[in-house]
């Protein structure tokens, strides 16, 4: 469990920023061999899913479980590699993505894959059946939490704010709900599509328990994690400031990066050079032999 | 000072009253069970369930979407929902439906009061039509109408022992009693409740003691109509419509839903891979509803006896001697 403690820990601060370097190392591969994939929601959520995976979720028996449950089922390229991070998967499983006869589908399933807890790809509709697990695991007495990750472009759902709406009726202090806010979506900036903010404030006035931080800095991200994680009345929402394509200058804040995307062998080594895999290593990540 | 509304309570004998007092009645037996309310608790029946069991009683508001998937949800860990809205409003979570529930194969039954022109006076908007249709889409989807108070208590207990996702109308209008104490009910089974040999009718919900309407008036010409009750439209009964195609050579369907997608498309289905048949249509005919009341409507709008018969003599004109 994280508390403000461990996030001065500078060794888990360490050991949780090579960890996301290497989510960001797999997914940015995965989408080049997949042909299609969307890389820039990967590599922004990269540290969010580190500090989540590495630090937040405890382990357990059936009930006694903490769920994470991926509603921008988009990112799953990042889930996988999150997945194969940690011991759910390999990262060659993890570099299957999208292929014939391959478990990690565009988009997670769980009839495919148990560790994902439930199939997204619909915008809103993981964060309502995260709602649905958080209001079981009360009723069953259970102490386990549910987290789960929503895109910024996903909150123009309206069934997000349903769900908003009852979460907070039902006082489920037992839901995370972590916002990968980082101002892109499909075909332009969230400003310009449909505008979010003020974006705290709304969460405030649906009655959330509300933290803004920077989504890259992971003792700030454990740090709201552990305050999250304080049972109180109220749902707590983490909104992070987040950089589309972070950890790769090229693709950073540049739009034609966000979508799904077909990468070159060329621009995926520039990427996996700007991740800090060296130069006599870049063979096998492109041929897939990790 | 005028006195207080009256409030429009719904019928005793409607299948809704029969759903929420059966779901009350087994609830002991099943402590997974949960039920899932979008402010329309004394419209569904389920408020039987929540008088005696508020703590398993979940209200979402007026917010189907949500309520939908959060089923889904809730089924993952070990509960076993029980969502209950009028038919249209889960037309609007239709894709919550297919994602986070039948996609996802989670244990949650999907329990939908006011169904086609049954619904009557609140009109054309309120009745749903196409709601056999979208649920049958749904890959893994169980899709279920009784046709009467006694087979909806039976077809309560059955969902609740079957494993999987299960679409079940109920209704809003007192029902016509078909079944005496003896009938039994099986996912996926229909049976023939009046024999005939010159053709055979096929229907679901309101519609089937309609057919036996339909089925006497028939005789009264010379014209010996089977009628089987499909309770079961997915996964449909292929065996006994097979039987009945040999049997009887021509097939009428009946129910209230249009005619495209739900018991006649799927019955035609049945029919055309294993033993092609003559068949004619009773429903909507591609068209939406209106006011009046249940009987009315179904006289107006053609899927009263009167249609069911006009259906079967024009289907036997078709039929292969």
């Amino acid at each position: 469990m994280t508390s403000a403690s461990t996030a001065n820990d500078s060794a888990l601060v360490a050991r949780l920023t090579e960890a996301a370097t290497a989510i960001r190392r797999t997914s940015v591969t995965a989408v080049y061999h997949a042909t299609s994939g969307h890389p820039g929601g990967a590599l922004s959520s990269a540290d969010l899913f580190a500090c989540i995976y590495g630090a937040a979720l405890r382990g357990g028996e059936d009930l006694a479980r903490d769920r994470f449950v991926l509603s921008k089922g988009h990112g799953a390229p990042a889930l996988y590699a999150t997945g194969a991070q940690f011991g759910l998967c390999s990262v060659k499983e993890a570099l299957s993505l999208r292929k014939l006869g391959s478990k990690f589908q565009g988009h997670p399933h769980v009839l495919d894959l148990p560790w994902v807890e439930t199939s997204t790809g619909s915008l809103g509709q993981g964060f309502s059946v995260a709602i649905g697990m958080a209001l079981g695991l009360k009723m069953k007495k259970s102490g386990a939490r549910v987290y789960t990750m929503l895109g910024d472009g996903e909150l123009q759902e309206g069934e997000v704010w349903e769900g908003a709406m009852c979460a907070a009726h039902h006082k489920l202090d037992n839901l995370v709900a972590v916002i990968d806010y980082n101002k892109l979506q499909s075909d332009d900036t969230n400003a310009n599509i449909m505008g979010l903010e003020p974006l705290g404030e709304k969460w405030r006035a649906f009655g959330w328990h509300v933290q803004e931080i920077d989504g890259h800095n992971i003792a700030l991200i454990l740090d709201a994690l552990g305050k999250a994680a304080v049972a109180g009345s109220k749902p707590h929402v983490i909104i992070a400031h987040t950089v589309k394509g972070r950890g790769v200058p090229y693709m950073e804040n540049v739009p034609t990066w966000h979508g799904s995307v077909k990468m070159t062998p060329e621009q995926t080594e520039d990427a996996l050079r700007a991740l800090g895999v060296a130069e006599t290593d870049l063979k096998k990540w492109i041929e897939g032999n990790v | 000072m005028s006195s207080a509304p009256q409030l429009i309570a719904s019928s005793t004998d409607s299948l809704r009253e029969s759903f929420g007092k059966a779901l009350t009645r087994l609830a002991p037996d099943y402590p997974d069970v949960v039920v899932l309310d979008a402010d329309i608790a004394g419209g569904t029946g389920v408020h039987h369930f929540r008088k005696a069991f508020p703590e398993r009683f979940i209200q979402f508001g007026i917010a189907e979407q949500n309520m939908m998937a959060a089923a889904g949800g809730l089924a993952a860990v070990g509960m076993i929902p029980i969502v209950t809205t009028f038919a249209v409003f889960c037309l609007r979570a239709v894709e919550q439906a297919r994602l986070s529930i039948a996609y996802s194969n989670r244990n949650v039954k999907i329990v939908a009061s006011h169904p086609g022109l049954d619904v009557g006076p609140d009109g054309g908007s309120a009745q749903a039509l196409e709601d056999m249709a979208a649920f049958r889409a749904i890959p893994g989807m169980t899709v279920i109408s009784p046709a009467d108070s006694a087979e909806m208590a039976l077809a309560t207990k059955a969902i609740l022992d079957f494993k999987g996702p299960v679409y079940m109308r109920t209704g809003r209008s007192a029902s016509t009693k078909v079944f005496g104490g003896d009938h039994r009910f099986e996912i996926g089974k229909g049976q023939i409740i009046r024999p005939g040999a010159d053709l055979t009718i096929v229907a679901c919900g309101v519609e089937v003691a309609r057919a036996l309407d339909a089925a006497n008036l028939l005789e009264k010409k010379g014209i010996a109509a089977r009628v089987v009750n499909m309770a079961t439209i997915k996964p449909i009964d292929t065996t006994l419509l097979k039987q009945c195609a040999e049997e009887t050579g021509a097939f009428v369907t009946a129910e209230d839903h249009n005619i495209h997608g739900g018991l006649g498309g799927a019955v035609a289905e049945a029919l055309a891979g294993h033993a092609p048949a003559p068949i004619e249509f009773v429903g909507l005919k591609d068209r939406f509803g209106e006011s009046g009341e249940p009987e009315e409507l179904a006289q107006h709008l053609g899927i009263g006896a009167n249609s069911i018969a006009a259906a079967a003599e024009k289907v036997l004109k078709r039929k292969k001697i």
